[in-house]
């Protein structure tokens, strides 16, 4: 990890690049650094702090966030007044670790890689070029990202509700939409922004949550774009549940009210009454830009912006940049959220390694195992280490008395105290002192086994011993920080979680962690284009990958489509993905083939295949989910009685056929949101707005003179598709407003086809003749139980896969070795479709490529004697992980399968015959703990 | 494309995306250098507060 670093220029071709690159320093050296805080509080020197929004201040010597990685201070070199003024050095002085070092200079770096990916964000507009908003002038109007810290509980407020100017808790708050977006006229940003729409939402939603129902939220917006996965109940419940107002209005002045701190609003409702309206705050839904010095990093390494200044990509191949070699992810391509911008790195991941597959490993090591001590029958000897963490523990209690207490515990052979036990000496002394005095159990008193636990347990292990021969006292989090008045009780204490730990220890048995060996073919469920691409994605990294396709051709959807939204050609592109797909010897597809039947686990899955009647069985490590989704068969509009209503993809095929016919249409309508959106199927479905405009676009094209009219409820061309649906009001085409009470109806009179709709701008039932209809159809889920239940998955109740995380794991299952990619995830463009494709192929590979993987030691563990056969436990696991015994002496009994096992312990308490232990965490492990503080009270 | 392939990838910020992208490639047996302007990884999503649409803390 390379901090305070920059690139300054990049030579080399993909597959061998040469980096230089600038590090600046930190004037701290981190191998030292125990990030205490005494630096910053001895600091006299007030900045402000960015990280904050600029709402508060920091100290010149600063650590960004309590959860920073790395966590170690820097000092600001602006305004450090030792590095400005050579006064000061407190902290310095202060420093008990050492670490300061004004000298450290900037350094110049030449790092050889094979390939790069460019992942270096955004930034928020700023608003305050835009001064009727007054959000230089007046404190009350924030930005988003400002309010965002002061809902959070880390923020300037402690995620106190409160307003700038006077501290006051507001009662009124509005939100202003595409601040710095979709806006040509004010600023230059042509695009909209992705996610203002839903952040503004959650604010609005989370500000109510902190202040109750008095607190009064409006959001004055153009379109809500709320196209996510679960976005639109989010808004829906926001709107009907939570009360927040949705003004369907762009403002066009802020005034701030003399005498007070209030401003004053007014706007033009939808009735296009003016209205004036007074709020206690505005929070600004500013938008994404990219940085100036990235679009200038951008130019140097050659690579293409687009006019929005983002990376230009194709819709085929959307992660790669106009420079081989060179990948990007995140918000460089383009507005998104964070789950795109997760698939996005994942693929761009995919794509960066694919290209070295040839190299790979050749870089890393593997840290070769040390051969364990045998301890089993021995006695316990074990050896205790007090850490004074600076002052944070021993400013409160006394260690050294901790420490002599220790001494006289039971099988307690060694004790020490340490200034940091954490540090690397410390751990190279703790390694040296288990090996020469024989110790086999290990106690540290410090800290919380959240953080530090992994540490220790590594240096266990180099010292040959089982890791999980080892016990935490958190003398710290839980003792010397909350006890700080009262030092003599905080010190009693520490000896009493002392004596705890050693009592647990005492007791502690060495653990097996179970080795499971991978097996290193894949199967991808789904021909389409997600499951096309993350078997090449596979295949190229070197692996053998089995594809299941229910139907007779490869392809999915996508044969059905026209166009991308950049305007490529789908057909082209698809039959050079297919003809990729069965050329790769590493691919073996299985048409008209449906999978019957799947058994095991992680690493090692086991299903039956059926082609035709005929069956396989196939066995596989990891297991790609690419099921794809289809279009509603609608059943309004006319769609079933007159030929002259067709579904979008119905129109797509006439293009693909180059139907003559098109061209003669004088006047053509496009009906949105026909089965999305609606209570019985809640959700967006993303593509249908840009669809629907690209194609009356290429209608434009074949007749300029066409009349045309798209029927909607909200334009969702989010991200740098905006500019098709300005582009199309700019061709004349004309976009008519209905809402979900009020919906158009489509009426043949006398041959003519005739849409009734109230026009939201007129507010009159206007009469549109047309030649042709077009009805952006819901895009459906197939019935995804069966295979659901075969992986242990769920589906939400739109019938689309749950991933494993919303954010962070939108590409996988919660199951280890499943995971999701394409329509079956959610509704989605190809391009994300192919990113998700590739992304899934990346979180599969980085299981593949272990080989082996190790389960947790601490696993739950039945004794079939005990066990009554009552299930509860099976029911109630989240991981499956138990099962009733088939075969054997203990037919009926349940076992636990230690590779599924997480050693949640959910069983164990369950368990009403006392059947089942948690290792590590046995009963009399436990009890031994309890005894121990018992003799405390 | 180098004749020479090495076995490393840079990646160029330590945002949420840039994290994901280091892991994927590093637990895909790749030397990763990680490059940050800024004292530490985290970019912006350490400074939300909470995550639509699930209002999950986003540390």
């Amino acid at each position: 990890m390379l901090t305070l670093s920059e690139v300054k220029q990049v030579t080399g071709d993909a597959g061998n690049f040469e980096v230089n690159l600038i590090q600046h320093p930190r004037y701290i050296d981190e191998s030292k650094c125990i990030a205490c805080g005494m630096c910053a509080e001895k600091c006299p020197k007030k900045v402000v702090d960015v990280y904050n929004t600029g709402l508060v201040n920091r100290k010149a010597v600063y650590v960004e966030y309590a959860q920073a990685v790395p966590l170690k201070y820097c000092i600001d070199a602006e305004n450090c007044l030792y590095l400005t003024k050579g006064k000061c050095g407190n902290c310095e002085n202060i420093c008990p670790a050492g670490a300061i070092d004004y000298t450290q200079k900037e350094k110049s770096l030449t790092l050889n890689v094979g390939s790069i990916v460019l992942a270096p964000g955004f930034k928020s507009f700023d608003p305050s070029k835009l001064d009727f908003y007054n959000y230089a002038s007046h404190k009350n109007v924030v930005t988003a990202a400002e309010f965002e810290r002061i809902l959070s509980a880390s923020g300037p407020t402690m995620g106190h509700l409160a307003r700038i100017s006077d501290k006051k808790e507001p009662k009124k708050i509005a939100w202003f939409q595409c601040v710095g977006s979709r806006d040509v006229n004010k600023c230059d940003n042509a695009y909209c922004s992705s996610v203002c729409c839903m952040y503004a939402i959650k604010e609005a939603a989370i500000a109510k949550e902190h202040a109750g129902d008095d607190l009064d939220c409006a959001i004055f917006y153009m379109d809500i774009r709320t196209h996510g996965k679960d976005f639109e109940r989010y808004y829906n419940d926001a709107k009907d549940k939570t009360g927040v107002r949705f003004i369907n209005s762009r403002v066009h002045s802020v005034l701030p009210i003399h005498g007070s701190d209030d401003l004053e609003v007014r706007y033009v409702d939808e009735s296009g009454k003016l209205i004036s309206e007074i709020f206690d705050m505005i929070v600004l839904s500013t938008g994404f830009e990219t940085p100036p010095e990235v679009v200038e990093l951008l130019n140097d390494l050659d690579v293409d912006l687009t006019e929005g200044n983002f990376a230009k990509t194709s819709a085929f191949n959307p992660v790669a940049t106009s420079r081989d070699g060179i990948y990007i992810c995140g918000a460089i391509a383009g507005p998104r959220d964070i789950p795109q911008s997760v698939v996005d790195s994942s693929a761009a991941a995919s794509d960066a390694g694919e290209i070295l597959s040839s190299a790979r490993n050749s870089l890393t090591t593997v840290k070769e195992a040390i051969p364990e001590t045998q301890v089993v029958g021995d006695p316990p000897k074990i050896g205790v280490f007090v850490c004074k963490c600076g002052i944070n523990i021993a400013g409160v209690v006394d260690v050294e008395a901790v420490r002599d207490y220790a001494a006289t515990l039971p099988y307690v052979e060694y004790v020490c105290d340490n200034l940091y036990t954490c540090s690397q000496d410390t751990q190279d002394i703790m390694a040296d002192v288990i090996k020469s005095k024989n110790l086999n159990r290990v106690v540290v008193a410090a800290c919380t086994p959240k953080t530090h636990e992994p540490l220790f347990q590594e240096t266990l292990l180099c010292s040959g011993l089982n890791k999980y021969l080892f016990e935490m006292a958190n003398i710290r989090n839980q003792d010397s920080w909350v006890h700080k008045n009262n030092p003599e009780l905080a010190t009693k204490k520490a000896m009493d979680l002392v004596r705890m730990a050693v009592s647990k220890v005492a007791l502690m048995e060495p653990l097996e962690e179970a080795e499971l060996e991978i097996n290193q073919e894949a199967l991808v469920i789904g021909g389409g284009i997600s499951g096309l691409t993350s078997s090449i994605s596979l295949a190229g990294q070197g692996y053998n990958v089995n594809l299941v396709e229910k139907s007779d051709v490869l392809g999915g959807q996508a044969l059905n489509i026209y166009k991308t939204a950049s305007g490529e050609y789908v057909q082209e592109n698809l039959s050079a993905l297919i003809k990729k797909v069965e050329s790769n010897e590493k691919i073996k597809v299985y048409l008209k083939t449906e999978i019957v039947s799947t058994e095991g686990f992680v690493g090692n899955f086991k299903s039956v295949l059926s082609t035709g009647g005929e069956e396989k069985s196939i066995e596989y490590g990891v297991s790609i989910v690419a099921t794809g989704a289809s279009a509603l068969e609608p059943d309004e509009y006319n769609y079933k009685t007159d030929e002259r209503v067709l579904t979008s993809l119905e129109l797509d095929r006439k293009f693909i056929d180059k139907d003559p016919e098109l061209s003669k249409i004088n006047s053509a309508a496009f009906i949105q949101c026909v089965g999305s959106r609606e209570p019985g199927r809640p959700y967006c479905s993303r593509v249908c707005c840009t669809h629907s405009i690209e194609n009356a676009l290429e209608l434009k094209k074949l007749n300029p003179e066409m009349n045309i009219y798209i029927l909607y409820r909200d334009i969702r061309t989010f991200g740098e598709r905006e500019y098709l649906y300005k582009e199309a009001r700019n061709k004349g085409i004309i976009f008519i407003k209905y809402k979900l009470d009020n919906k158009p109806e489509v009426v043949n009179k006398d041959g003519r086809l005739i849409i009734n709709i109230v026009d939201h701008v007129l507010r009159q039932p206007v009469e549109i003749e047309v030649d042709l209809i077009t009805l952006a159809t819901a895009i459906l889920p197939p019935d995804n139980q069966q295979l659901a239940s075969f992986y242990k998955v769920s589906v939400n109740d739109d019938g689309f896969f749950v991933e494993k995380h919303a954010k962070l794991g939108p590409s996988e299952f919660a199951t280890d070795g499943v995971f999701l990619c394409g329509l079956a995830h959610y509704p989605k463009p190809i391009e994300e479709a192919i990113a998700q494709g590739k992304a899934a192929a990346s979180r599969a590979v980085t299981l593949l490529a272990k080989k082996k993987i190790n389960t947790i030691g601490t696993i739950a563990k039945i004794n079939p004697m005990n066990c009554s056969s009552c299930g509860v436990c099976i029911s109630i696991c989240p991981y499956s992980a138990p099962s009733y015994i088939e075969e054997g002496p203990f037919t009926g009994k349940v076992k636990i399968n230690p590779v599924l096992c997480k050693g949640c312990g959910l069983c164990v308490a369950s368990c009403r015959s006392g059947a089942i232990n948690l290792k590590g965490f046995d009963n009399d492990q436990i009890f031994a703990q309890i005894y121990a503080l018992k003799e405390a009270v | 494309m180098s004749k020479d392939v090495i076995g490393s990838v840079m990646v160029i910020g330590g945002g949420i995306a840039g994290m994901r992208s280091a892991i994927d490639l590093a637990d895909a047996g790749y030397y990763v250098y990680l490059v940050e302007k800024k004292p530490s990884i985290g970019g912006v999503m350490s400074q939300l507060d909470k995550t639509f649409p699930t209002n999950d803390c986003a540390m």
